[in-house]
C-alpha cells in the first residue's frame, strides 16, 4: 500500500539537512531556512547555479539552489526551457541524490593482479592517462587507430568523441540508436526523408487524438512530453493506446487495445487498409505530397480488420473504429512513432507503417501532428581538421545494416568478437556512462567481447557492472560538479542551455572535458584542445552567438526566435519538397527498394512463447533511468526493486502469490541471478509478463541496488537484428518461473 | 481563509515527484515522506479502471489528531493548515493513532512529522513545492473562502470526492475524478 507504511531505516546524507537544527518555532525555523537561501540576503547562500539535467537524456534545464552551508539544496525547473517548462521530473528533482550517493567512484583504478588475484589499486590522475596512452598508442601501431571504439550515452561523449576522432577513429555509437530509437529514424527518413528526433516533434499540445503503440507515456517520464499528454487528457482528446499491459497511458485513454505481443504489424495494417478502403484518408494531402500511393493501396488490399483480427485478438469493430476517431481528428492526429522501439527485428518496417498512417492523415508538417523543430547552430572550436578515417565498424558487416545513420554500440561490440572473416577486430574500448551489460542484449557476447579487447576504460560516476571488467576506471564527476556542452535544443523554438558547476568537485573526480583535454595532451594532440578552461572555451562560443557566459550564469536558457514562420510548413499546403529521392513522402520507400529492403511494410508471424513461458516485456519506471539511478538515494527510495507482473489467472495456475520471491528462467536457461518479487495483477495479459528494466544490479558496490529486483537485460540472450539498420530486437525472449535459483549460485 | 489543494486524478501520472520534492525542499530524511502515491485498480482484464492520487495529511476542518494531541503540539495554523510543534511533541503517537488517513510519522529525531502545506512557503505567497513541480499539472493549491481562487472554481466545476469522508474530518484535500 502506501510507501510510507514501510519506511527504511534513515541513512542520514552529509549536508543534506535543516531538519536536525532546534529552534522554538518550527515554522520560523523552515522560514528562516527558506530566506537564508534567497536573494533577500546577500552572499554565497542566495547563489542559484544554472544547470541542465543529466539524469536521462531530455536534458531539461533548471537551477540548482544551495542551502545555508552552500551545499546543494534541491533542483528546480527553469520557466524559460521548453524541455520541462519550470517543472522537473522525479529523476531530476532527484538528480541531488546522484551528487550525495557515497557509491560513487571516488579515484582512478587500475586493475593490477596480487598474489594471483586481479584486483584495482588506486591510482594517481598522470599514472591512469599514461597507461591509457601507451596503450593507445600501442593499439595505433599494431592495428590502427580504427582499432579504438567509444560507447558513450551522456554529455561527456562529445568530448570524448573529439579526443578518439583526432586520435583516428570514428567508432563512436550510443545505444540510444541501434538498442533504442534507430529504426524509428530509419523509418520516418525513408518516408518523410526527415526522423523524429529527441525532444521527439510530436505536437501532443494541440493534437486531438494521439496513438500510442507500447509507448508508455507517463511511466517513460520525457517531461515535455508527459506535460501535454496530460494537457491533451484534460482537454478531452482521444488517447488510443495499444499496449499488452494496462499502462498508466492506457488507464487515462479512450481505447485500450490489449494487443497480442508481437502482432502490431497486423494492426498497423488493417489501419491502413481502413483509411484507405473507407475513403477516410486525407486526399488532397496525399495526392499533392505523397509517391506510392497506388502500389501502398493494393499492397494493403488484403489487410482486412477481419484477417488482423485472428492475429491481433483486437475485434474488428474496434480497428475500424479506432481508425475513424483518427480520421475524424485529422490532420491533428499523431500515431506516436515511439522511442525505444527495438522490438522484433523488423522494426524499421514497423515503423515505416507508423510513418505511412501519419501520412494518410495529413499530420506531418501540420498542427496537432508533427510540427518542423528550430534548432540554433552554436560555433564549434576551431582545431586541425581530423585524420582520415581508413576504415570502420562498417567493414566487419558487408551489405548489411545499409540504412544505418549513425554507428550501431552492438555492431562495435560485435565487431570486437575474434572473427576470421574481420580484418578489422577492435581491440580497445572507452565506456562513457553507459553500463554495457545491462545496456547490450545476449551478455555472453558482450563477455566474449571484452575478453578479446586490449584495454577497456570505464568513464563513470558509479561503479557499475561494467566498471567490473574495466582495466583502468575514471570516476568522472557528476553533472553538479562540472561544465559541460551548451545544451542545444530542437524544438517549436531553439534553444541553448547551459550546465555550470553548483559545488566543488566531490573526491578525487574530473569532467570528460577534463579528461579528454589531459588524455590528448598524452597522445600529442594538444593542438585539438586549444583551451586551457571549459569556462573559457564556452564563453568565446557564447560570445560568438551574442551572448556570453556571464549572460547565461544569469538565465540559463536562451531562446532563439524562428527566423521563418515555419513551424507548420505544410499548414495550408503549399508547395514542398522532401528530402527523398522523388522529392515526395514516399508511402512506397525508393531508397528501401533500391538497397534490396522490402519497399512496403508487411507482416511477419514471430515466434511465440512455448508452453509454460511468458513472453518477457519490459519497460520504464518514472522514477527511474535505466541501471544508472537505481542505487541513487532519492530515487531508490521511491522505488527500490522492480516486480515481474503475472495474470491472476496465470498466478493460480502456478501457485503464486502476491510479493513471492521467485526467479526468472529463459528459453535458453539462462536464470535471473537474483531473485524477483511477483506482482498478481489484471494489467497484463496472461500470454506476457513485464518487469521494469534496470534492476538487479550485482556489482556489491552498489551498496542499495545490489540484489535488488532482477534483471531483464540478464534474460535476453536471443536478439533479432533489424536487417535495414542493425537495431537489436529484444522481445523475442520468454520466460517460465522458478522457485529455485540456479543451481551454480551460491544461496 | 481556508487552505486546500485540489488533485486531478485525471492528469495524473503517479511519477512520484511531488514525494521527491517535497523530501527534498523539507530535507525530510531519505526513508520517509510526507506525501506518496496510490493507485487504486478495479476491473478484471481486460475491463479495468486506474486511479492515481497523490496523497497526504488532509488538513481537516474537524482534525483527530488535534483533539488526541495532550500537549497540544498538533495545532491548527493560520488557513486552517494543521501542523505540529515540534519541540512541544512527545511522540507519543496518540496522534498517528487518531489518524484515519495515515498521514503521520515519526521522525527520526523523535517528534511527530507531516504535510505542512509548505507553509514558510505558503506565507511567502508561493506554491506548495509539490504543487509547483508537478510535471502534469496535477495539483491546484489555494483558499476554498475565496470563491475566485482558481482551485474553489476548480472544485465548484469539476467532480470531485475526498477520502474517507464517513470519518468526519471534513478533509480539505479534493480529488477531481
Amino acid at each position: 500500500m502506501s510507501k510510507h507504511l514501510n519506511r527504511r531505516e534513515f541513512i542520514r546524507l552529509a549536508g543534506l539537512g535543516t531538519a536536525g537544527l532546534t529552534v522554538a518555532n518550527p515554522i520560523l525555523d523552515w522560514a528562516k531556512g527558506e530566506i537564508l537561501t534567497r536573494d533577500t540576503l546577500p552572499g554565497m547562500y542566495s547563489k542559484r547555479t544554472p544547470t541542465y539535467c543529466e539524469v536521462c537524456f531530455w536534458k531539461c534545464a533548471g537551477w540548482v539552489h544551495h542551502n545555508e552551508d552552500g551545499k546543494i539544496w534541491k533542483i528546480t525547473g527553469n520557466e524559460e526551457d521548453p524541455h520541462c517548462n519550470g517543472r522537473f521530473c522525479p529523476r531530476g528533482t532527484g538528480g541531488v541524490g546522484m551528487y550525495y550517493d557515497e557509491d560513487r567512484l571516488k579515484t582512478p583504478l587500475i586493475r593490477t593482479e596480487e598474489r594471483g588475484k586481479q584486483v584495482f589499486r588506486e591510482a594517481s590522475w598522470d599514472e591512469a592517462f599514461t597507461y591509457i596512452a601507451e596503450k593507445m598508442a600501442m593499439i595505433k601501431e599494431k592495428w590502427g587507430p580504427e582499432c579504438m571504439a567509444l560507447f558513450t550515452h551522456g554529455s561527456g561523449g562529445s568530448y570524448l568523441g573529439h579526443l578518439l576522432k583526432a586520435y583516428g577513429s570514428d567508432n563512436v555509437a550510443a545505444p540510444s540508436y541501434a538498442q533504442c530509437r534507430g529504426p524509428r529514424e530509419v523509418g520516418f527518413i525513408g518516408t518523410f526523408g526527415e526522423g523524429v528526433g529527441s525532444p521527439e516533434r510530436t505536437d501532443i499540445r494541440d493534437s486531438r487524438c494521439l496513438v500510442l503503440i507500447g509507448s508508455h507515456i507517463g511511466e517513460n517520464m520525457h517531461n515535455g512530453q508527459v506535460q501535454e499528454f496530460s494537457e491533451l487528457v484534460d482537454k478531452g482528446g482521444t488517447v488510443i493506446t495499444v499496449d499488452p499491459r494496462f499502462s498508466t497511458a492506457a488507464s487515462k485513454s479512450k481505447y485500450w487495445l490489449p494487443i497480442k505481443p508481437a502482432t502490431d504489424m497486423a494492426l498497423l495494417l488493417a489501419w491502413i487498409h481502413v483509411l484507405i478502403y473507407e475513403d477516410r484518408y486525407d486526399k488532397t494531402y496525399v495526392e499533392k505530397y505523397a509517391y506510392g500511393f497506388d502500389e501502398l493501396k493494393a499492397h494493403v488490399k488484403d489487410f482486412t480488420p477481419e484477417w488482423a483480427y485472428g492475429i491481433t485478438t483486437i475485434k474488428p469493430h474496434v480497428i475500424r473504429e479506432t481508425a475513424r476517431e483518427m480520421a475524424n481528428a485529422s490532420p491533428a492526429v499523431i500515431i506516436h512513432p515511439g522511442r525505444h522501439v527495438t522490438w522484433y527485428g523488423d522494426d524499421t518496417q514497423r515503423l515505416r507503417a507508423v510513418a505511412i498512417l501519419n501520412a494518410l492523415l495529413g499530420s506531418w508538417g501540420r498542427r496537432g501532428g508533427f510540427y518542423n523543430p528550430a534548432k540554433p547552430t552554436v560555433p564549434k572550436v576551431k582545431h586541425p581538421p581530423y585524420p582520415e578515417v581508413k576504415r570502420n565498424w562498417r567493414e566487419a558487416f558487408p551489405d548489411k545494416f545499409k540504412l544505418a545513420g549513425l554507428a550501431l554500440a552492438s555492431g562495435l561490440c560485435d565487431a570486437t568478437v575474434p572473427n576470421v572473416e574481420r580484418d578489422c577486430a577492435i581491440k580497445g574500448w572507452i565506456v562513457n556512462g553507459t553500463n554495457l551489460i545491462h545496456t547490450l542484449p545476449n551478455q555472453k557476447n558482450t563477455l566474449e567481447a571484452i575478453q578479446a579487447l586490449e584495454m577497456l576504460v570505464v568513464i563513470d560516476t558509479m561503479p557499475m557492472e561494467i566498471t567490473g571488467y574495466a582495466d583502468v576506471i575514471l570516476p568522472e564527476c557528476t553533472y553538479l560538479e562540472r561544465y559541460d556542452d551548451l545544451r542545444v535544443s530542437a524544438h517549436r523554438e531553439g534553444s541553448i542551455a547551459l550546465r555550470v558547476p553548483a559545488a566543488e568537485k566531490q573526491y578525487n573526480t574530473k569532467s570528460a572535458w577534463e579528461m579528454a583535454r589531459e588524455l590528448g595532451i598524452k597522445l600529442d594532440l594538444k593542438d585539438y584542445f586549444p583551451f586551457k578552461t571549459q569556462a573559457e572555451e564556452l564563453d568565446w562560443q557564447l560570445k560568438q552567438m551574442g551572448s556570453s557566459l556571464a549572460e547565461m550564469e544569469k538565465i540559463g536558457v536562451k531562446k532563439f526566435p524562428r527566423p521563418y514562420n515555419d513551424l507548420y510548413p505544410l499548414e495550408g499546403l503549399p508547395d514542398y519538397e522532401f528530402w527523398t529521392n522523388t522529392g515526395k513522402i514516399e508511402l512506397y520507400a525508393t531508397q528501401f527498394a533500391l538497397e534490396g529492403y522490402n519497399p512496403l511494410p508487411s507482416y511477419k508471424a514471430h515466434e511465440e512463447p512455448p508452453y509454460g513461458f511468458y513472453r518477457l516485456i519490459y519497460g520504464r519506471a518514472p522514477m527511474h533511468t535505466f541501471s544508472r539511478t537505481t542505487n541513487n538515494p532519492n530515487l531508490n527510495d521511491l522505488m527500490d526493486e522492480n516486480t515481474v507482473w503475472v495474470n491472476p489467472k496465470v498466478a493460480k495456475e502456478w501457485g503464486l502469490k502476491n510479493g513471492q520471491a521467485i526467479w526468472l528462467e529463459n528459453q535458453d536457461g539462462v536464470v535471473s541471478s537474483s531473485s524477483i518479487k511477483v506482482r498478481v495483477t489484471e494489467r497484463i495479459r496472461f500470454d506476457s509478463v513485464y518487469m521494469v528494466h534496470g534492476f538487479g544490479h550485482t556489482n556489491k558496490k552498489l551498496t542499495r541496488s545490489y540484489n535488488r529486483g532482477a534483471s531483464d537485460s540478464e534474460l535476453i540472450t536471443r536478439v533479432h537484428v533489424d536487417p535495414e539498420m542493425g537495431g537489436t530486437g529484444m522481445r523475442g525472449n520468454f520466460v517460465t518461473f522458478r522457485f529455485e535459483p540456479a543451481e551454480e549460485v551460491e544461496a | 481563509m481556508r487552505y486546500a489543494m485540489a488533485i486531478d486524478t485525471k492528469r495524473c501520472v503517479g511519477c512520484s515527484d511531488c514525494v521527491v520534492a517535497c523530501q527534498t525542499e523539507n530535507n525530510i530524511p531519505i526513508g520517509y515522506c510526507r506525501d506518496w502515491i496510490v493507485e487504486s485498480m478495479s476491473g478484471t482484464y481486460p475491463e479495468l479502471q486506474l486511479e492515481i492520487r497523490s496523497e497526504r495529511c488532509n488538513h481537516c476542518s474537524d482534525a483527530p489528531c488535534v483533539r488526541a494531541c495532550p500537549t497540544q503540539a498538533s495545532h491548527v495554523g493560520k488557513g486552517g493548515i494543521v501542523l505540529v510543534e515540534e519541540t512541544e511533541c512527545i511522540g507519543c503517537k496518540a496522534c498517528i493513532a487518531s489518524c484515519p488517513y495515515d498521514a503521520r510519522f515519526v521522525h527520526p529525531e523523535g517528534y511527530v512529522d507531516k504535510c505542512t502545506f509548505c507553509i514558510h512557503r505558503v506565507e511567502k505567497g508561493q506554491n506548495p513545492a509539490c504543487v509547483d513541480v508537478c510535471p502534469t499539472h496535477a495539483m491546484i493549491f489555494g483558499d476554498m473562502d475565496d470563491p475566485n481562487s482558481d482551485i474553489a472554481k476548480l472544485v465548484a466545476r469539476r467532480k470531485w470526492k475526498t477520502l474517507i469522508p464517513e470519518a468526519g474530518t471534513k478533509p480539505n484535500i479534493y480529488y477531481l475524478l
